[in-house]
């Protein structure tokens, strides 16, 4: 009994295969014909093609067999730049040396009139610090922090704040719905609102100095800025873009700001460039809040021994005004 | 059989008399002037509120919790009393359901003033993200929606039945309404058994829905990294809140309507103090959260907990902080304790004083946090340091606070505030057991 059911079984997988195997060839053999039947139709309509090979003799082909390459696709594809997605391989990082700022407060005027934003929502704070009535005060420049985990980017609803591969964490304020959730999660308080029509003056003139055709000001110094949305600190991909430092960078005559590319390991205020990595490493650098998990992008050099006195800059800090 | 005359001439919705008139005109007036407060703050953009860059959130966003925290009361009272099977539910049920009807929807609305693009209200659809808790609200609060409406609906199946008979000499027109409403009830065995069925079935879910849209709204809170948000204890505590605010309102409508309508044989003082127990009770457990959530935070005293809750204890907040706690929570559990406190008009005035407070309850849970960040409010004008609302947005608030109101006032007016069948229903069942007694 046994020996036959097994005997049975085999035949029939036996059997199986051969089926499967025929019908397998017989398909191949089916589409073979077919698309040799059409490669003929194709033939009737079009004629015989001039190319070059690799090693530069001409050949002459039926069109029929010339056919696009996928990859030809694909490259057109990458050139075309995915504001969504920023400038591939890179990845932008700041240092902010504590030790040298005194509150000159040049960043702050030079980011406010390249981004047309008036003063009371100035996307650059420097900040008074001094922890305690023990430690020392020392100024505290701030601006998007543009961290990896970005607490903004996960409350907001509909994906109008986006965080980029290069690192930078913008807004597209032709999608924000103006709930500014994102405002309420930011633990660094560096965005702002537009309370009312934002008075940037004579926009379409602006836009064209700017050379932007494109309406959505993501990446264009905060041009326009739209009524009933968040605004905040863009690290200026505008000039990025140009090869060129952000103008708070630039615009500091202490040599505060460094800006760089992480993939690089370098960093530069416009005098010196130096090693990201070591830099951090010799002067103890850290980043604001670092316990909240959020991963800021921009890295602070402590307070130590300062070139200034921390009093010097006291003298341009008012409590309830910023440069206008 | 049964006598329905008399009930349907108590209990059947009557015109407004002159008060009712008067009162309805002023609740539209006032909505108007909500609304033309309104499209200016449209026109010339959320300029005309007092809210910064700091004070980002402020009496809108407040007034819309108070609202969600509202439509919570028939969460506890419908569905929980049912469940426990608390019979001196009946009269106050289909009160309680039509507040929590119009709280919601109020919710619903009260959320898009706070946006500073109403006309983008889509993208929340077309661009909608999961992550996002405000993703989950606009999930919750249509679903609560459609589950209030279907609670406050069922029960209402032969009501609507009755008073289409009641109606059919003297109102051919509002008797078709009423049939039209009642989906051909004829009070078969069959009909109730689906009737009662459904019931069951949305007051079961109206509970974890109801959980979860209070947890959700507290979770708008909780999940951002500001000092007095950043809690564990919130969900809880919205959920004990809610219950508070929700009874008080209660409370309140309660002995309105039984003064308006002269419904003392139905709505008795036995309700109140039912009614008065359980509003101690909810009291009780709030309480219980709001100490977990301001005293342990001092007796660790981090120096941002520390900071907030000074402002609260004896800072600028604390003349309202100590309004809301003792006025709005410790007062009332004590007056309520004395049997004397639980009468009708003692109860009026303790829900108005708990209602109250619960409103500002939630002013001090949203504006205090947002004025003490993590970096100090340094650079901006010296006003930013502060917020009270302005006239545009008390405007709106106080226009909304109306249109609650309108919502109860006009579903009181069509629908039988006491359900007629249920009482009927009761009184018989009380007359059999008399007669097997005797």
């Amino acid at each position: 009994m046994k020996n036959n059911n097994t005997n049975s079984r085999r035949k029939f997988l036996d059997k199986g295969l051969k089926l499967g195997l025929i019908t397998a060839i017989g398909a191949v053999g089916l589409t073979k014909i077919a698309s040799k039947l059409n490669a003929k139709t194709n033939e009737g309509s079009t004629g015989k093609m001039e190319l070059m090979t690799t090693d530069g003799t001409i050949i002459e082909v039926d069109s029929s067999e010339v056919m696009e390459m996928d990859h030809s696709k694909k490259q057109q594809h990458e050139e075309a730049y995915d504001m969504r997605e920023g400038m591939p391989n890179r990845k932008f990082v700041m240092v902010i040396d504590l030790a040298k700022c005194k509150n000159a407060l040049k960043c702050q005027v030079a980011c406010n009139k390249q981004h047309y934003i008036t003063g009371d929502h100035a996307w650059l704070k420097v900040y008074k610090m001094q922890e305690d009535t023990d430690t020392a005060p020392y100024w505290m420049p701030t601006t998007c922090m543009h961290c990896d985990q970005p607490a903004c980017v996960t409350v907001c609803p509909v994906d109008a704040t986006f965080k980029r591969r290069d690192g930078l964490v913008l807004i597209d304020n032709e999608r924000c719905i103006g709930c500014r959730f994102c405002m309420a999660a930011c633990p660094y308080s560096t965005r702002v609102f537009n309370w009312s029509e934002p008075n940037q003056g004579d926009i379409t003139m602006l836009m064209d100095m700017e050379n932007q055709t494109e309406h959505n000001s993501a990446e264009f110094a905060g041009l326009p800025s739209i009524k009933g949305t968040v605004d905040k600190c863009d690290f200026c991909p505008h000039t990025i873009k140009n090869n060129e430092l952000p103008h708070c960078v630039t615009a500091c005559p202490n040599g505060v700001f460094y800006f760089g590319d992480k993939y690089e390991d370098t960093v530069t205020n416009g005098e010196e460039t130096l090693r990201l990595s070591k830099l951090l490493a010799d002067k103890h650098g850290y980043r604001l809040m670092e316990g909240l998990g959020t991963k800021p992008s921009v890295f602070y050099l402590p307070p130590v021994d300062r070139l200034v006195d921390f009093k010097e800059g006291l003298e341009s800090f008012t409590d309830f005004k910023s440069v206008d | 059989m049964k006598n329905y005359d008399k009930l349907l001439h108590d209990l059947a919705p009557q015109k407004f008399g002159k008060k009712g008139v008067i009162w309805t005109i002023s609740l539209v007036v006032l909505i108007v002037l909500g609304i033309i407060a309104y499209i200016d703050q449209i026109i010339r953009g959320q300029m005309v509120t007092n809210m910064n860059d700091y004070a980002l959130w402020g009496v809108y966003i407040s007034n819309f919790v108070f609202f969600v925290a509202t439509s919570f009361v028939a969460t506890v009272t419908v569905a929980v009393l049912r469940l426990t099977k608390n019979s001196w539910r009946t009269p106050i049920v289909r009160i309680a359901e039509i507040i929590s009807v119009s709280a919601i929807i109020m919710a619903g609305i009260t959320i898009t003033i706070d946006m500073g693009r109403p006309d983008r209200l889509m993208n929340l659809f077309i661009h909608g993200r999961m992550q996002s808790p405000i993703t989950w609200d606009v999930i919750i609060i249509p679903t609560y929606i459609m589950v209030s409406l279907l609670l406050l609906y069922f029960p209402l199946l032969p009501d609507f039945g009755l008073l289409k008979k009641y109606y059919e000499d003297k109102k051919p027109k509002l008797s078709k309404w009423y049939g039209k409403l009642s989906l051909n009830w004829t009070g078969s065995d069959n009909q109730k058994a689906i009737q009662l069925k459904s019931i069951h079935i949305i007051a079961i879910l109206i509970i974890p829905v109801g959980f979860m849209l209070q947890t959700i709204d507290a979770w708008l809170f909780s999940t951002l990294y500001r000092v007095g948000w950043d809690s564990t204890n919130l969900g809880a505590y919205f959920i004990s809140g809610a219950s508070v605010a929700g009874v008080g309102a209660l409370v309140c409508v309660v002995y309105v309507l039984q003064k308006a309508y002269k419904l003392d044989d139905y709505i008795t003082d036995y309700h109140f103090d039912k009614l008065g127990k359980f509003l101690v009770l909810v009291c009780l457990i709030y309480l219980y959260f709001n100490l977990n959530e301001y005293l342990i935070p001092q007796l660790t005293s981090k120096k941002g907990a520390t900071t907030h809750i000074n402002v609260l204890f004896v800072g600028e907040y604390a003349p309202l902080f100590w309004f809301v706690t003792i006025g709005g929570l410790i007062i009332p559990v004590i007056v309520l304790l004395f049997k004397q406190g639980r009468k009708p008009l003692p109860m009026f005035l303790i829900g108005l004083l708990v209602v109250t407070g619960s409103w500002w309850k939630r002013y001090l849970i949203v504006t205090p946090t947002l004025l003490h960040p993590f970096l100090p409010i340094q650079g901006v004008p010296e006003e930013w340091r502060h917020y009270f609302p302005s006239l545009h947005e008390w405007a709106i608030t106080i226009g909304t606070l109306a249109m609650a109101l309108l919502i109860i006032t006009i579903l009181v007016r069509y629908v039988p505030i006491v359900p007629i069948q249920k009482t009927a229903d009761e009184q018989e069942e009380l007359e059999l057991n008399k007669n097997i007694k005797s």
